[in-house]
């Protein structure tokens, strides 16, 4: 086991420093830069730009100079926003982004497995299709019409929850519900048809045949091996969920990563584009590192190499 | 048993993950929570003009909403009235020498900044050579400073292709404040009669040298080292969420103290226009500028006793044309593409009434020599009564066609496909369709070529194009700085128009006497408006909502809305 975590790790280093590369030659291949306005600013200005963050360079130095920076730990200074390093914007956003996406994910497991099992108890009878139907909605409504609907629902009509910021329990009510949705459908039809696979094996019948009560079974014997699906899909989700709700995030005005990811690359900040980017590598590498761990754990069937 | 097992270890999965969620709690931003209730109904007046500004360092910002925010927590040494007239700022008074060149600002007694230190004209001094200063890089630094004397040697001499030719030294740039801190005198390198708007653009507000150089580029981040003059200062900041500013008790100067009434401000940072809509009509802000456009046909005008108003800006709509390129290079074709378009459906339908229709290149709003005059007027008056381009649409179709069959392709005939490069934003797409309609009137047919924003910039720019999108807001009430977008080697020439005449008659406006150089800004517009170098569509303007209860506020056509004042009334 800890050999195998040691070889993953190393890898998760390598494919970062990869990731960071090919980012990194990417992003300059893109036309435009980051100090494009609609008003030209001067020759001079625009050089003077470049040469404080160093941008004259040839492509090669740069990268040299970054990543060598990156490894003492400076990942520099955003180049649009003035003053402030991407660490400590990152730094600033990060836990913002962490808190709401893990209350999500938490939601989202906390309903969505009751929901599968429940539907795979039942299946085939009224809860089943009441809620493949809920999950189907769930995961076919988009995000920003989900926010959108809250916000004037609950927001504007009834005027209940507070729209903007964090700042207050009752704010996250609004975009918690907004990222959690998906998930929850997700998992809900993720462990029902897991968990109905699981139920149509021959240990399952072995057990039924000895005489174990349906509940028993389904709980002391297929939910262990029906939830290796939904401790995969954690990982990613959790990264996906603190990167990718740029929608949610502008809808409530959250002052969270994943807008500052994607503003990055419209505005062509290098400097931003790269430091989240590393960010979201890293957080996708290390969650699947410890899903392998929890897999291991949950299923000693599967061996680690 | 082992169901317990599963349960105790998703529950630990469920709490590591909540953990690790609340981790970084303290050094986060979330620290924000006392202004809710503050920023609510009553007491305080919360606006939403604009997303997080990038940097709100008077220097270093070039954003609208970023210098809006920068009027109410600064004060330049003038400053601009609701009646859009210089007031003395800072300055209590300045004198200008009869050849123009020497300024003298003579400073208010007991100024201070918001930290309770004194402001004298030094302060200003640091500020305007900071402003050329090339390892800042300000990018409006040649715009406001680009005149005084010196400004060349300061940084360093740039050949043609910008390279630096002298060491750069910002001290050579001709501002001098008195020992004694009460005047400060500022020689230009060649006359510049609108100076006085300049001393009161957002830009030249003064920075505090101490806290600059303390802190660098970061002085402007946060609250605590965020030292200004104005009349709010800066007391909570979280990005991309709000900014809470609280009444500077230390200020004083071109504002009325004794309107300035409202204790908090707050801007919140919204960039999604149905939030903002819920903001507004939830009663969090009073004035929001981010409106749905959606929903434009459902709001009362404030005309009609609504809140919803509209107001002009001065900037212009315009297309480019590579007036290089065949077969963009003839006039007549130029006339045809530009006498094509229904200026008013364009404004009105398309745009939603949200754009005025253009008929000249510089819009309302814009002054003439004498103040009381409009420049539009003087030329709509010197051009017989009628604007540059006919408000009658059929009659400008048929020269259209005319047009297009003396420059050789009668009905379209041999025409070349064209391709016109817009970004995918606010209504260019649909102003995009609509112009291939109209060409498709005169047989032309024209493809769209969506362009992303950072990559369109410098591609017009460069001149790499056929037809593309383009609009300019102006940075200081002088005509001058939108029609010297056609001068040829201006950096925003996009069109890439090279006119001897129109060079001429701009060389010609930069001189001292207002008459001179409005009359010899009337000459160029004539000129590039009768050689028909591009084509203006539509004048901007602001919309936004306004609660009734919000008061004291008004909206300049610099595109500002001025909050010193505001204050709600329940």
């Amino acid at each position: 086991m800890k050999k195998y975590i040691i070889k993953r790790l190393a890898l998760g280093i390598a494919s970062i420093f990869i990731v960071a590369t090919l980012t990194f030659f990417l992003m300059n291949l893109v036309p435009g830069g980051p100090f494009v306005a609609e008003k030209s600013i001067s020759k001079a200005a625009q050089e003077a730009l470049e040469a404080k963050y160093g941008l004259d360079k040839p492509l090669g130095e740069r990268y040299i100079t970054y990543m060598s920076d990156f490894v003492k730990g400076d990942m520099g200074y955003s180049l649009r926003q003035r003053g402030r390093t991407v660490s400590g914007i990152i730094f600033s956003k990060f836990p913002v982004s962490a808190k709401l996406a893990g209350i999500a994910v938490v939601l989202a497991l906390a309903l969505g497995i009751p929901l599968g099992c429940i539907s795979a108890y039942n299946r085939g009878k009224f809860f089943d299709n009441f809620i493949i139907v809920l999950a189907t909605c769930g995961i076919a409504i988009p995000s920003f019409i989900s926010s959108v609907l809250l916000l004037y629902t609950f927001g504007s009509k009834l005027g209940v929850l507070p729209t903007v910021g964090l700042n207050t329990m009752s704010s996250y009510i609004m975009p918690v519900t907004a990222l959690a949705i998906y998930p929850t459908a997700y998992i809900t039809r993720l462990m029902r048809s897991s968990l109905l696979d699981v139920m149509g094996q021959d240990y399952i019948r072995t057990s039924r045949a000895k005489g174990v009560s349906s509940f028993k079974t389904l709980f002391k014997h297929a939910l262990r091996n029906a939830i290796l699906p939904v401790i995969t899909y954690v990982g990613p989700m959790l990264a996906g969920l603190m990167t990718g709700s740029f929608v949610v995030e502008k809808i409530f005005t959250i002052p969270g990563l994943g807008r500052e990811f994607v503003s990055a690359i419209t505005n062509r900040d290098y400097t931003m584009i790269m430091g989240t980017t590393i960010i979201l590598a890293t957080l996708v590498i290390t969650a699947n590192v410890i899903v392998d761990i929890l897999y291991k754990i949950i299923d000693p069937r599967i061996k680690l190499k | 048993m082992k169901a317990k097992r599963i349960a105790a270890m998703l529950l630990t999965v469920c709490m590591t993950l909540s953990l690790a969620a609340c981790g970084g709690k303290g050094s986060g931003s979330d620290d924000a929570g006392s202004s809710d209730g503050a920023s609510g109904d009553g007491e305080g007046v919360t606006v939403q003009i604009g997303p997080n500004p990038e940097t709100l360092d008077p220097a270093l910002n070039s954003a609208m909403d970023g210098a809006n925010m920068i009027i109410t927590l600064f004060e330049p040494l003038l400053i601009i009235d609701e009646n859009n007239e210089v007031q003395p700022g800072q300055a209590e008074s300045y004198e200008v020498s009869d050849d123009g060149l020497v300024w003298t600002f003579t400073m208010r007694d007991g100024l201070k900044w918001s930290d309770g230190s004194d402001l004298t004209a030094k302060d200003f001094e640091y500020t305007f050579k900071r402003l050329c200063d090339t390892e800042l890089a300000a990018p409006y630094g040649e715009t406001v400073v680009g005149m005084i004397d010196g400004y060349q040697d300061a940084i360093g001499n740039p050949d043609k292709d910008g390279n630096m030719t002298t060491e750069p030294d910002k001290e050579k740039l001709n501002v001098v404040a008195s020992e004694d801190g009460k005047t400060l005198t500022i020689t230009l390198a060649y006359p510049c009669s609108y100076f006085a708007k300049l001393a009161a653009f957002a830009t030249m507000s003064p920075v505090q040298q101490a806290t600059v150089e303390e802190n660098g580029d970061a002085w402007s981040v946060e609250p605590d080292t965020y030292v200004c003059n104005g009349p709010y200062m800066i007391t909570e900041w979280t990005p991309s969420e709000r900014i809470v500013c609280k009444k500077n008790p230390n200020y004083s100067g071109g504002w009325d103290s004794s309107k300035i009434v409202t204790e908090d401000l707050t801007f919140l940072l919204i960039e999604d226009s149905s939030a903002a809509y819920t903001s507004y009509t939830g009663g969090e802000a009073q004035l929001i500028k981010t409106v749905p456009t959606e929903e434009i046909p459902s709001f009362t005008k404030a005309e009609d006793g609504g809140d919803y108003y509209v107001d002009f800006t001065l900037g212009t709509y315009y297309l480019s044309m590579q007036t290089q390129k065949e077969p963009f290079n003839d006039v007549n074709v130029r006339k045809a593409l530009n006498l094509a378009i229904d200026r008013d459906y364009i404004a009105n339908v398309i745009m939603q009434g949200t754009y005025s229709p253009a008929y000249n290149f510089v819009g309302p709003g814009v002054i003439d020599a004498d103040p009381e005059n409009m420049f539009y007027d003087v030329s709509v008056e010197n051009n017989g009564g009628e604007p540059y381009i006919s408000e009658d649409y059929e009659a400008n179709l048929e020269e259209a066609k005319k047009a297009l069959a003396e420059a050789g392709y009668p009905d379209g005939e041999g025409f070349p496909t064209i391709t016109y490069s817009t970004n995918d934003q606010g209504y260019h797409v649909a102003v995009a369709e609509y112009l291939q309609n109209c060409y498709k009137e005169l047989g032309i047919t024209m493809n769209i070529d969506k362009v992303e924003w950072a990559s369109f910039t410098p591609q017009r720019r460069a001149g790499e194009y056929e037809m593309a999108r383009n609009g300019w807001i102006m940075d200081y009430n002088d005509a001058s700085n939108m029609i010297e977008l056609l001068y040829s080697t201006n950096g925003n020439n996009d069109g890439k128009y090279n006119s001897k005449e129109f060079d001429a008659a701009i060389d010609k406006s930069k001189c001292a006497d207002l008459d001179e150089h409005f009359a010899a800004l009337h000459e160029a517009e004539k000129i590039m408006m009768e050689d028909y170098a591009c084509i203006p569509v539509a004048y901007y303007n602001d919309f936004w909502l306004q609660s009734p209860s919000l008061k004291g506020t008004w909206h300049s056509p610099y595109g500002y809305w001025y909050l010193q004042y505001a204050y709600v009334e329940e």
